[in-house]
């Protein structure tokens, strides 16, 4: 277990050394810092600070691994794993809990990130889509969805898999009801749903032949 | 939402009451699934969040001594729609329930949000109106029990009192035994809210019959109507087409993106007549 103070990301701080989505994100905030400076030019930058209602010390699991964090009752879990922890995986959608593209898992069960305060967090297991994979190595609902060829844009995966992972730790075997079901709560623009109801399928038996 | 929210964890009801009477600009958070968006889009700006999610009577589901059930406010629908005494006495309430959102949705909203939000679309209302149910509220000035045929006042307006605490709703054992069908059109079949809801729920424990009809988002409150009830209890389902326009006639529905007014009362009439012939 390891203990992270809130005010550092999953930046600089991060124990698991410069990850590739570590990098990209850094880039990223690179390249806004530069068109933010260039934009300025020679006037002075306004910077707007929003008073911050009284922070709240929470401990947060999340895959695991407990978080010590300040943070603001305001702040949703979804922005919290974002924006505090660095875990893009879990993406903003809606953020009206209408999408499912926040999904997360709660104890097991698929939730919505989006509509859930950091605070009520609190005691409670979260599970990510970085917490169902080994390192780089995909987790048998990921492969399942790359063989089935679950997606076409891919912007509301995560929350698939995680979805379908919620569903298959309550239903290790659905029927296709089921399925439909259990993934109602997620919604696929580009409609590979026929795609990511097989998927889900098979992610039930790889997760079956790997023994969970 | 206000940046200098405030967020509260009470353990008991009463520490609840005491600390929503401290604070006048307060809310009560249950699952927040229609709470957080609201204050997301600046609709409501409540100070402080008194969460009741961590008040073990809340969350509580309990047989009541005249055999019926007592669900409290904090239990999440999906798992009520799940219990074995709801589906096995009240099945009414879990066919309105299975159609609110999503799976995931329902792990987080609770049947006590869902009345207090007093949407005139929602699915379960319109079960707790037909099943009699009585909804248990407690402030610092005491307890009482509102009948859910008077809790809904209109969209978003209902008959609790500043500071007032849903404790738990009560279906009666008397209500016990009612079957039907809960037909509900809406665009998509997740994750949507009703265009047109019709429950229609039938008892043959008792000669005659007795009815149960409930309508979802065709008035600006949850409906029961009670004439066609009447009249299908007096007639039985050879009723039909007379208890479908009397439906048509208690229905107030309103044109929006869903669909029009004139579609609603036309889909109440349709649904009504289909329900009841189905229960025969």
């Amino acid at each position: 277990m390891t203990e992270k103070d809130g005010k550092e990301g999953c930046g600089d701080g991060c124990p698991h050394g410069v990850s590739r989505r570590g990098f990209m994100t850094r880039v990223g905030a690179g390249t806004i810092g530069l068109g933010v400076a260039a934009a300025a030019g020679t006037a002075e930058a306004t910077v707007h600070e929003i008073p911050p209602g009284e922070p709240h010390r929470v401990t947060l699991t999340v895959n695991g691994t407990t978080h010590r964090l300040l943070v603001e009752p305001r702040e949703t879990l979804l922005y919290v794993l974002r924006e505090r922890l660095g875990m893009t995986a879990t993406k903003p959608g809606c953020e009206r809990g209408e999408c499912g593209a926040c999904t997360v898992l709660i104890d097991g069960a698929a939730r919505y990130a989006c509509l859930t305060l950091a605070v009520e967090a609190e005691g409670h297991e979260v599970t990510t889509l970085e917490g169902l994979t080994k390192g780089e190595e995909p987790g048998a609902v990921q492969r399942a969805f790359m063989d089935e060829d679950a997606l076409q844009c891919g912007y509301c995966t995560p929350g698939q898999i995680v979805a379908a992972e919620g569903l298959l730790r309550a239903r290790p075997d659905p029927t296709l009801e089921e399925i439909r079901t259990g993934m109602s709560g997620n919604l696929c623009r580009c409609g590979a749903y026929v795609h990511i109801f097989r998927a889900v399928k098979k992610a039930s038996v790889l997760r079956k032949d790997a023994g969970r | 939402m206000r940046s200098d929210l405030d967020y509260l964890v009470p353990s008991s009801v009463e520490e609840a009451v005491a600390l929503r009477a401290a604070s006048a600009g307060a809310a009560y958070l249950l699952g927040g699934t229609d709470l957080l968006p609201q204050m997301r889009a600046g609709r409501k700006a409540p100070g402080q969040l008194i969460d009741l999610k961590r008040i073990p009577p809340l969350r509580e589901i309990r047989e009541t001594a005249d055999g019926g059930l007592s669900i409290g406010a904090a239990v999440v629908m999906a798992d009520v729609e799940v219990h074995p005494a709801v589906l096995g006495r009240f099945p009414l309430l879990a066919e309105c329930i299975r159609t609110v959102g999503a799976w995931p949705l329902r792990q987080r909203a609770t049947l006590g949000g869902n009345v207090c939000n007093a949407s005139p679309a929602a699915d379960a209302a319109v079960a707790l109106l037909a099943l009699d149910a009585a909804f248990h509220v407690v402030s610092a000035e005491g307890r009482r029990s509102i009948p859910a045929g008077s809790f809904f006042r209109g969209p978003g307006q209902t008959a609790l009192l500043p500071g007032e605490l849903l404790t738990d709703l009560v279906l009666p054992g008397g209500a016990a035994g009612f079957r039907g069908r809960y037909l509900r059109l809406s665009r998509r079949k997740g994750m949507d809210l009703a265009t047109v809801g019709v429950l229609v729920g039938k008892s043959s424990g008792t000669a005659p019959d007795r009815w149960r009809i409930g309508l979802a988002a065709v008035a600006p409150t949850p409906l029961r109507v009670a004439a066609a009830e009447e009249r299908l209890e007096a007639k039985g389902a050879a009723a039909a087409e007379e208890a479908a326009a009397l439906a048509v006639a208690a229905c107030r529905p309103i044109s929006d993106l869903r669909g029009s007014a004139e579609y609603r009362r036309d889909m109440v009439g349709v649904l009504v007549r289909r329900g009841v012939v189905e229960l025969g």
